[in-house]
């Protein structure tokens, strides 16, 4: 697997800030987050609880809930169009259709008062208005085949309870897929699976993403997941995009101390030896709410610089499309620039 | 581990069954959920034992029944000798004062309306109560204990007049930590104490496992779910499924010489954080789920979604067989006969 330089862009995030009014302050979840999905490629976005991981693939579906949410910047480009300035009508087209997602709980997305055949005909008939329900039932029931579901044509007619948590991540996938869409996003789809089912999942995510030609945007806190699936990773940290570069050259090369603190504290089954204590990052991820215009991970990168408390650092490209925001990269003359600016804003 | 040392804690043949009722009135008991049907291990002091197994497999179920917050169905749980199944309730207290838990989930496991300070006591003050304890405390005694429990786990002591919601998810267990610690116990039972963690987190609370390990000679069972985290931590790992212990061996054994066909498709099937290696990495992918543990069983419990059955295992359950000084696995591939000639017609006469 490589980075598809040459396919056709589906999709391209510019600079997309979601912020929260709460009463504590704004919170800036996503804060100018970047990044491009070319046709058939498995992006992954990785990043601990609150990083703003789900905030922004939920911000570019537009089902932030608002208030207290709000898209307050930025581009979404799908097929060249924004899609952050589509009405409601024309958004609605779009998901499903061209976007779709899988959910991290698929106990809490499926409806437990309908059967999955009136879940499954529904999504098919709002989306494509010439469908007979009769020819979307079939068409289900192909999709459940696909995702690998035995007797279709009898478990279609169960409700969600009656299946366990791996089959209900099945009914999931094969909804988002149901209307062909060319970008699937699985906000964390196997986190609550356990690991025989996740490799399953994850099987199949692959297996049908490729089949149908279909980009998909992969969230997860898992760095295994991600070396297995993704030909490209972008690490979030409060709200940014700290690092992005192709799964083979991040792992071979982390540059943004985050990064390779957090491959390294986790332990690996291959190579880490008992007893030895594990690489560990300090403290805690910050408080999103009203951050300083410094590095939020200054105060627990073991790397620091004077320059990491006054301001934040801009996007290097180190070559090889690896992308990474962090002083370290930057010449002393950036360095000292951005500090005496810092200084006179301060003063 | 020295073999010629007396376990800690031995459990024979524990059995966890959970009664299900039907009637609205006379709760008639139709069928039982078998969480822990038939298991024994030794713990022997200073070792981590590892308990890897997926969801419903009855990790929880075991540490439960060995600290008695479930009456264990039959079998027995022997801590210092004291079988804690038979004991009366004094002696069991008694004895579960060196047995402390620490729970998967901080967020629940600590009471929201106690500070910080009452739950770290809490242990100390009941023990205290019910005359419990070698040397009684004043309460002077338990403040001083509280704070230097605190600094031990990494928490400032100013902290201690707070609410649990007031610290984050690492914070909290390490409080659950210092609350397990309070009472000196020789052996902790840890339910999945990182899987609720951020991965930066996890990192610091299993270094900190390991130090307190180290400074006051505990033993640990410890479950969880992630292999590398049992690998990481674990001197023995037993591997359960469906109620059963399916192998158990030393840790640098189990991961470079798996045997069931259970354990080699669990630890094909966890992920590698490294692109190189985890791509080329041939994966064992299981079909099918964890069948419900609700029914008896008469073969082995693996054998619906066993790559390797032979229909010989549809009718016999597989007794532990050792492989090894420390290796011990259920399966009957591993006995000396040969048992993939013998057709199911055969098998079945032979039960």
């Amino acid at each position: 697997m490589s980075i598809k330089a040459d396919a056709k862009v589906v999709l391209e995030v510019k600079d997309l800030k979601t912020y929260f009014k709460t009463d504590a302050g704004i919170v800036k979840a996503v804060d100018g987050v970047s990044f491009t999905v070319r046709e058939g490629e498995t992006i992954g976005i990785v990043g601990e609880s609150g990083s703003g991981k789900s905030v922004t693939n939920l911000s570019l579906m537009r089902l932030i809930p608002s208030p207290p949410g709000k898209i307050v910047g930025g581009e979404v480009l799908f097929e060249g169009k924004d899609i952050l300035k589509l009405s409601e009508r024309e958004m609605r087209s779009i998901r499903g259709n061209n976007i779709s997602m899988i959910f991290q709980d698929p106990m809490t997305s499926l409806n437990p008062f309908l059967k999955i055949s009136t879940q499954m005909v529904e999504t098919i008939c709002l989306h494509n208005k010439d469908v007979s329900k009769k020819e979307a039932l079939k068409r289900s029931i192909e999709m459940l085949k696909l995702v690998g579901i035995p007797s279709a044509e009898k478990r279609i007619q169960n409700y969600p309870h009656q299946f366990s948590g791996g089959m209900r991540q099945r009914v999931m996938i094969a909804m988002a897929l149901s209307c062909n869409a060319q970008v699937l996003v699985a906000d964390e789809p196997t986190t609550a699976l356990d690991v025989t089912i996740q490799a399953q999942i994850l099987e199949l995510i692959d297996k049908l993403s490729t089949k149908m030609g279909a980009a998909v945007i992969l969230i997860t806190h898992d760095l295994g997941v991600v070396a297995g699936m993704c030909d490209q990773v972008c690490v979030m940290y409060a709200g940014r995009i700290v690092e992005k570069a192709g799964t083979e050259e991040l792992y071979a090369r982390p540059s943004h101390p985050y990064t390779e603190g957090l491959i390294k504290s986790v332990p690996r089954m291959d190579t880490t030896k008992k007893g030895n204590r594990l690489f560990s990052i300090d403290g805690q991820p910050p408080n999103v709410i009203d951050l300083p215009p410094c590095c939020p991970f200054h105060p627990r990168c073991h790397k620091a610089l004077p320059v990491c408390k006054g301001a934040y650092p801009p996007i290097k490209n180190l070559g090889n499309n690896h992308e990474v925001a962090c002083w370290l990269y930057c010449s002393e003359e950036e360095q000292t620039q951005a500090l005496n600016t810092a200084k006179e804003s301060a003063q | 581990m020295n073999e010629t040392r007396k376990p800690l804690l031995q459990v024979k043949d524990l059995k966890q069954h959970f009664p299900i009722t039907s009637g609205a009135l006379l709760q008639r008991q139709v069928g039982a959920i078998r969480a822990v049907d038939g298991i024994s291990f030794d713990v022997y002091p200073g070792e981590t034992l590892g308990i890897v197994g997926e969801s419903g497999c009855g990790k929880s179920t075991t540490v439960r029944s060995i600290s008695q917050l479930y009456k264990p169905t039959s079998g027995s749980v022997i801590f210092n000798s004291v079988d804690l199944v038979k004991a009366d309730k004094r002696t069991m207290l008694k004895a579960r004062r060196d047995i402390q838990m620490i729970f998967q989930d901080p967020y629940a496991s600590l009471d929201p309306r106690m500070t910080v300070r009452s739950i770290i006591a809490e242990p100390m003050v009941i023990y205290n109560n019910r005359r419990l304890l070698e040397k009684p405390m004043s309460s002077l005694d338990i403040e001083r204990r509280v704070e230097e429990l605190m600094e031990r786990v990494g928490l400032n002591k100013a902290f201690k007049n707070r609410y649990p919601h007031e610290f984050s998810g690492g914070q909290r267990q390490r409080i659950g930590i210092a609350r397990a610690l309070a009472l000196n116990p020789k052996i902790i039972l840890a339910d999945e104490p990182v899987s609720a963690l951020d991965v930066s987190i996890q990192s610091q609370i299993l270094n900190l496992l390991g130090d307190l390990q180290k400074e006051f000679g505990l033993t640990y069972l410890f479950i969880a779910h992630d292999l590398a985290v049992i690998q990481h931590i674990s001197t023995r790992v037993a591997v359960m499924y469906l109620g059963k212990i399916v192998e158990i061996s030393e840790a640098v054994d189990l991961y470079d010489n798996p045997l069931h066909p259970y354990t080699t498709a669990l630890l094909s099937a966890a992920p590698i954080p490294d692109p190189k290696v985890e791509r080329e990495r041939k994966r064992i992918i299981l079909s099918g789920d964890v069948p419900s543990p609700d029914k008896e069983r008469t073969g082995c419990y693996f054998y619906d979604r066993c790559p390797k059955k032979m229909p010989w295992c549809s009718c016999h359950i597989p007794p532990m067989f050792s492989k090894g000084p420390k290796h011990q696995v259920a399966c009957w591939l591993y006995d000396e006969k040969d048992y993939s000639n013998i057709s199911l017609e055969q098998a079945q006469a032979s039960t």
